[in-house]
């Protein structure tokens, strides 16, 4: 079923005759531009999804008492099921210049006039960060939840510090759901569409909204369609790169 | 379960990072609900009048209601035929070796990763190529495609918790292979079948990148009516509908944690 998706979108090339144009415009610098926008943001997202989820993940793993790990469970993935539309909606309410966030931080003094979040990176990285969060801690959760306790508790009786213990033993034996945590985030992240199109508004765009864009603004899908071929190539030839990259790490973690 | 020798400073610090990082998962949800009794039209925090118009308002609202209408067949015939194709690749895959078997999981499992952009699109070229119209089959069939991987995980998972030796003993006792998969297999696989059913059910309900792409005016399921409202109107009516959906959902899960066990069916933790 997928591959007659992947095998028809290229040749739903020719309408007009096969031609290469399509690709080659790619290369302009303003499509260029959006594709690197892109890459950086999805990197930015899983990095700081990771950082935050890190934790998350640990203590649901490691919670002692059943109601505060279904708690922290349920907490974690009801976003995972509530939809882009509805969370980033949720988002520019927090972040619009009358919003929460600005409300708040002029009661409290803090700032003079509000400050823009919306429209800008921030805004989008901060709302697609919560929207990978639950998968990533999903995945880091299956990660932690395998490694045997045992290994922890030997360094520990070996005179290991807890942070010791858990930068020489848990850290690395979790690097495997690591790799699948970031692997996943960047590839959500570079299939959103509503958040950038929504609190980016133009100013920050994502190819996803470049092939929305050009789709149904433009018509244009022959150029849409060979937009999202070199997404979906694109996006591969990173995940492809961060795995090569994490094989080393991979190692340590198997040793 | 921590062990007692962790010092009570890093436990009070972990325990505060954690709690950081669950307000700002909730921080959201909180503030729409405040948007969503908000009296009056503009934001304000804290609200100066409450009021439930913005509910009203929003239940009532057409393009809501053709959304939910149109969204439950999309998620019903959706996660339905999702649900026993996947079963079936899920006990193939399990059971049986064959060539190529690598290859089917990377096809079955590439929708995590292909962006649904691509997918929408693709579905839309290859239905209009076709001479399909923007009817509810290519959505259905979109939707199946993205939901698969999920169902697949949770069968597939459940299918790995299953003790072999039920079924051997059922084969023992005299039971025919079809016997044993309808006395024994299914009924064990119940909780794994209902999971994966859940699960696919609220993503395609929810599913909103792909659905824009294969959807038209008459389709269009819930999250795309609501992306429509937010690009036109700026009222808290679609507060007031994102609280009902972050309710429904979350008491969804509820249900399924107490039910099902989520963190068995998600993997994160084991009946060892």
């Amino acid at each position: 079923m997928q591959y007659s998706v992947r095998a028809y979108v290229p040749g739903s090339l020719d309408p007009g005759g096969f031609t290469l144009d399509n690709f080659t415009a790619l290369t302009k610098p303003l499509y260029a531009r959006v594709f690197l926008d892109t890459i950086w943001i999805c990197f930015l997202t899983a990095f700081f999804a990771l950082i935050v989820g890190y934790p998350l993940a640990y203590a649901l793993v490691r919670a002692r008492h059943v109601a505060l790990k279904s708690a922290i469970l349920v907490i974690t993935i009801t976003p995972l099921f509530l939809g882009e539309v509805v969370r980033t909606y949720s988002w520019i309410v927090v972040l619009g210049n009358n919003g929460f966030l600005n409300t708040m931080l002029l009661k409290s003094g803090l700032i003079d006039a509000p400050v823009q979040f919306m429209f800008t990176r921030f805004g989008v990285v901060t709302a697609l960060v919560h929207v990978t969060l639950p998968i990533m801690v999903i995945m880091l959760a299956a990660a932690l939840s395998h490694i045997d306790r045992d290994y922890e508790r030997a360094a520990a009786s070996l005179g290991a510090g807890p942070i010791r213990a858990f930068v020489t033993v848990t850290l690395p034996l979790s690097t495997p759901g690591i790799i699948a945590g970031v692997t996943t985030a960047f590839a959500w992240t570079f299939s959103a569409f509503a958040t950038p199109q929504l609190i980016g508004g133009g100013q920050v765009n994502m190819v996803a909204n470049l092939v929305y864009q050009l789709g149904f603004a433009s018509f244009n899908f022959p150029f849409a369609a060979s937009l999202s071929v070199a997404g979906l190539v694109l996006a591969f030839a990173v995940l492809a790169l961060m795995r090569a990259a994490a094989t080393p790490f991979e190692r340590i973690g198997a040793q | 379960m921590r062990e007692g020798s962790a010092h009570p400073l890093l436990r009070l610090l972990g325990g505060t990072t954690v709690a950081a990082i669950l307000g700002f998962l909730i921080l959201p949800a909180f503030v729409v609900t405040l948007a969503a009794f908000n009296g009056k039209a503009i934001l304000s925090f804290p609200p100066e009048t409450w009021s439930w118009r913005w509910f009203i308002k929003a239940i009532a609202y057409q393009d809501f209601q053709a959304g939910l209408h149109n969204g439950l067949i999309v998620t019903g015939w959706a996660s339905s035929i999702a649900l026993v194709v996947g079963a079936a690749f899920a006990l193939a895959l399990d059971r049986y070796r064959f060539r190529l078997k690598r290859t089917l999981e990377l096809v079955l499992l590439s929708p995590l990763v292909i962006p649904h952009f691509t997918i929408g699109l693709g579905f839309l070229i290859l239905a209009a190529q076709l001479g399909f119209a923007r009817g509810y089959a290519v959505i259905v069939a979109c939707h199946i495609v993205l939901v698969l991987p999920f169902v697949l995980r949770s069968v597939y998972i459940s299918l790995r918790n299953l003790d072999p030796s039920l079924e051997l003993a059922a084969a023992s006792l005299g039971a025919p292979p079809h016997r044993v998969l309808t006395s024994i297999t299914l009924p064990l696989l119940v909780p794994g079948l209902v999971s994966g059913w859940l699960f696919a059910a609220i993503l395609s309900f929810n599913e909103f990148t792909a659905s824009l792409f294969v959807t038209a005016q008459r389709t269009q399921t819930l999250p795309v009516a609501m992306y429509n409202y937010v690009r036109e109107f700026a009222d808290p009516s679609m507060a007031a509908i994102s609280v009902i959906y972050i309710a429904g959902t979350a008491m969804l899960l509820i249900f399924a944690n107490a039910f099902l066990g989520l963190g068995k069916v998600l993997n994160v933790e084991h009946s060892r």
